[in-house]
């Protein structure tokens, strides 16, 4: 008679002292592991930016350059002299940056050999995805060299 | 008064029953002994890394603004600061590298049979962890080779399904590699990795102990007819002159060829040509680049070799569970083949990866050299050894 009254309160206790002890210990990892994993911070949503003049001896030269648009990577290419285009620099491979192969007249990659056309598409390698474009002006003013401004498309 | 705190200490510690204990402690002798010194040696670049690392903890600054020039400091500037630097990059690759070594041959061996299979298990675990003490020290330059990297590593990790995208931010400290993934990484490397490495060396080390040296199928015989060699000295005194050996070899290395620092991680500027990452991931990173773009359900073509490496780690940490062969035969030959298999893959992706067979010459190398090494400590078998 005393074991049938004895076992239940037993039970019962450890049922409520394992849940709450789960509970301490889930009570102590939440706040810990939301303060592992990084807080958005939104960042400030670039809508253009001017990346110089068609002057400048880079772009000249390598028929390229890699321009800030925010914290993004753009690559700004001089297709011929009077048309400029622009692209996310960042690979959809594995998030490396895209330079420019003048003699090839192709994007490419150098971290996995990832290659696209003057259009941002993947043409060879392992990119899954084309690189997203951007939108290019040239503003003239007198005689000065124009100015280049990179925008989303 | 030397004997008086001798027996003082004694009292409190016990240390003449460890003392009586390691006596007793011996190695089999036969012709794959030479193969116990392998754990010994990672262990030894191991403390290496411990050394190096706290002095180089000394001048080193974790932040994208200050990590690249306080290398250069230490590297220009501080005394001997070349040389710790350069030691503490080649020890860690000659860790990794005897890591591999020791685990292949305890692979090929069988010496993850019952009852050593946790003695298996925590020692591939240690693999693992010396792999995340190489790709978070990797970054701590801040140097271009650093930077992409680390974006490669960490958006690898965005493939695996669900968890993926969490995993990127979590490594990363937020959405791109940054100062803040320097941070993190710092920490994990000279912190959180050597915590949990400290444990699960411990543990593997005790097992060693409890479970003493697993002698081959191939040389039970052998090892049953030759007396087996005394720790102390004999064996702890062969060890140590391993140990003596690769103290020169670090401090030639990092006198012949210190480690390069790179140029400045630069986050605007695409990768440089024939970009590799460190040898021990070139395989990884060789495979990665023979997938092609595309989908299939969903699923992109690049996380499937990911998935399969995944899965291929996990089968290397439960070998001991699975190969039930061997655990009731000692001798399991479609495991060795398998083995077989998985080292060619590796070598091969990683000649290839260099486009050079110097890989393929440097697994000739270390050969002769272990075989010259088996035939220094070879045990004489005369009764002073007993």
């Amino acid at each position: 008679m005393e074991d049938l009254a004895v076992l239940p309160r037993r039970r019962f206790l450890n049922w409520f002292l394992g849940t709450s002890f789960g509970a301490l210990v889930a009570s102590v990892l939440y706040p810990v592991i939301r303060f592992a994993s990084p807080p958005r911070i939104p960042e400030a949503t670039t809508s253009q930016v001017e990346a110089g003049d068609v002057s400048d001896p880079l772009l000249m030269a390598k028929g390229f350059k890699i321009i800030r648009f925010g914290a993004e990577p753009v690559i700004l290419l001089k297709v011929t002299d009077a048309e400029y285009r622009a692209f996310s620099a960042t690979c959809t491979h594995l998030d490396c940056i895209v330079g420019f192969q003048k003699d090839r007249s192709r994007i490419f990659c150098n971290c996995h050999g990832g290659a696209y056309d003057l259009n941002g598409r993947n043409v060879s390698g392992p990119p899954p995805r084309p690189l997203t474009a951007f939108k290019v002006n040239l503003l003239a003013k007198g005689s000065e060299p124009a100015k280049i401004v990179v925008s989303r498309a | 008064m030397i004997e008086r705190t001798r027996s003082w200490l004694d009292d409190r510690l016990g240390l003449s029953k460890l003392i009586e204990l390691g006596s007793h402690k011996t190695v089999p002798v036969h012709r794959f002994s030479v193969f116990y010194y392998l754990g010994g040696m990672t262990l030894f670049f191991f403390l290496a890394q411990v050394c190096t690392g706290v002095l180089l903890m000394l001048y080193y600054r974790p932040s994208s603004n200050e990590a690249f020039e306080s290398i250069e400091f230490i590297m220009t500037v501080v005394p001997f600061g070349w040389l710790i630097r350069s030691i503490h990059s080649w020890s860690a690759n000659l860790m990794v590298f005897f890591a591999a070594l020791h685990m292949i041959s305890v692979f090929f061996l069988k010496a993850y049979r019952p009852p050593r299979e946790l003695t298996w298990i925590t020692g591939v675990l240690l693999l693992f962890l010396i792999l995340g003490f190489g790709f978070s020290g990797y970054l701590l330059p801040w140097n271009q080779l650093a930077f992409f990297a680390t974006k490669v590593g960490t958006d690898i990790a965005g493939k695996v399904p669900v968890m993926g995208g969490w995993m990127v931010r979590f490594l990363r400290g937020g959405d791109r590699v940054s100062g803040g993934t320097l941070s993190r990484f710092y920490g994990w490397h000279v912190a959180l990795l050597p915590a949990i490495t400290t444990v699960v060396l411990f543990v593997h080390l005790a097992l060693v102990q409890l479970k003493g040296m697993s002698v081959p199928a191939a040389g039970e015989e052998e090892s049953r007819r030759r007396p087996s060699m005394k720790f102390f000295p004999h064996f702890a005194l062969r060890d140590l002159s391993g140990w003596i050996f690769a103290l020169g070899v670090l401090a030639a290395l990092a006198a012949l060829f210190p480690w390069e620092l790179g140029e400045k991680a630069d986050l605007f500027a695409p990768a440089y040509e024939n970009i590799r990452p460190e040898w021990y991931f070139v395989f990884m990173f060789q495979t990665l680049k023979l997938v092609p773009g595309g989908e299939v359900a969903g699923i992109e073509y690049e996380a499937i070799p990911i998935l399969l490496f995944s899965a291929a780690g996990l089968l290397l940490l439960l070998v001991p569970l699975l190969d039930r062969r061997a655990a009731r035969e000692g001798r399991s030959p479609g495991w060795s083949m398998a083995g077989v298999a998985a080292l060619l893959f590796v070598v091969g992706m990683t000649c290839w990866g260099y486009a050079s067979l110097l890989p393929l010459y440097v697994v000739f190398i270390s050969a002769i050299l272990l075989s010259l090494f088996a035939f220094i400590t070879r045990g004489s078998g005369k009764a002073e050894d007993r």
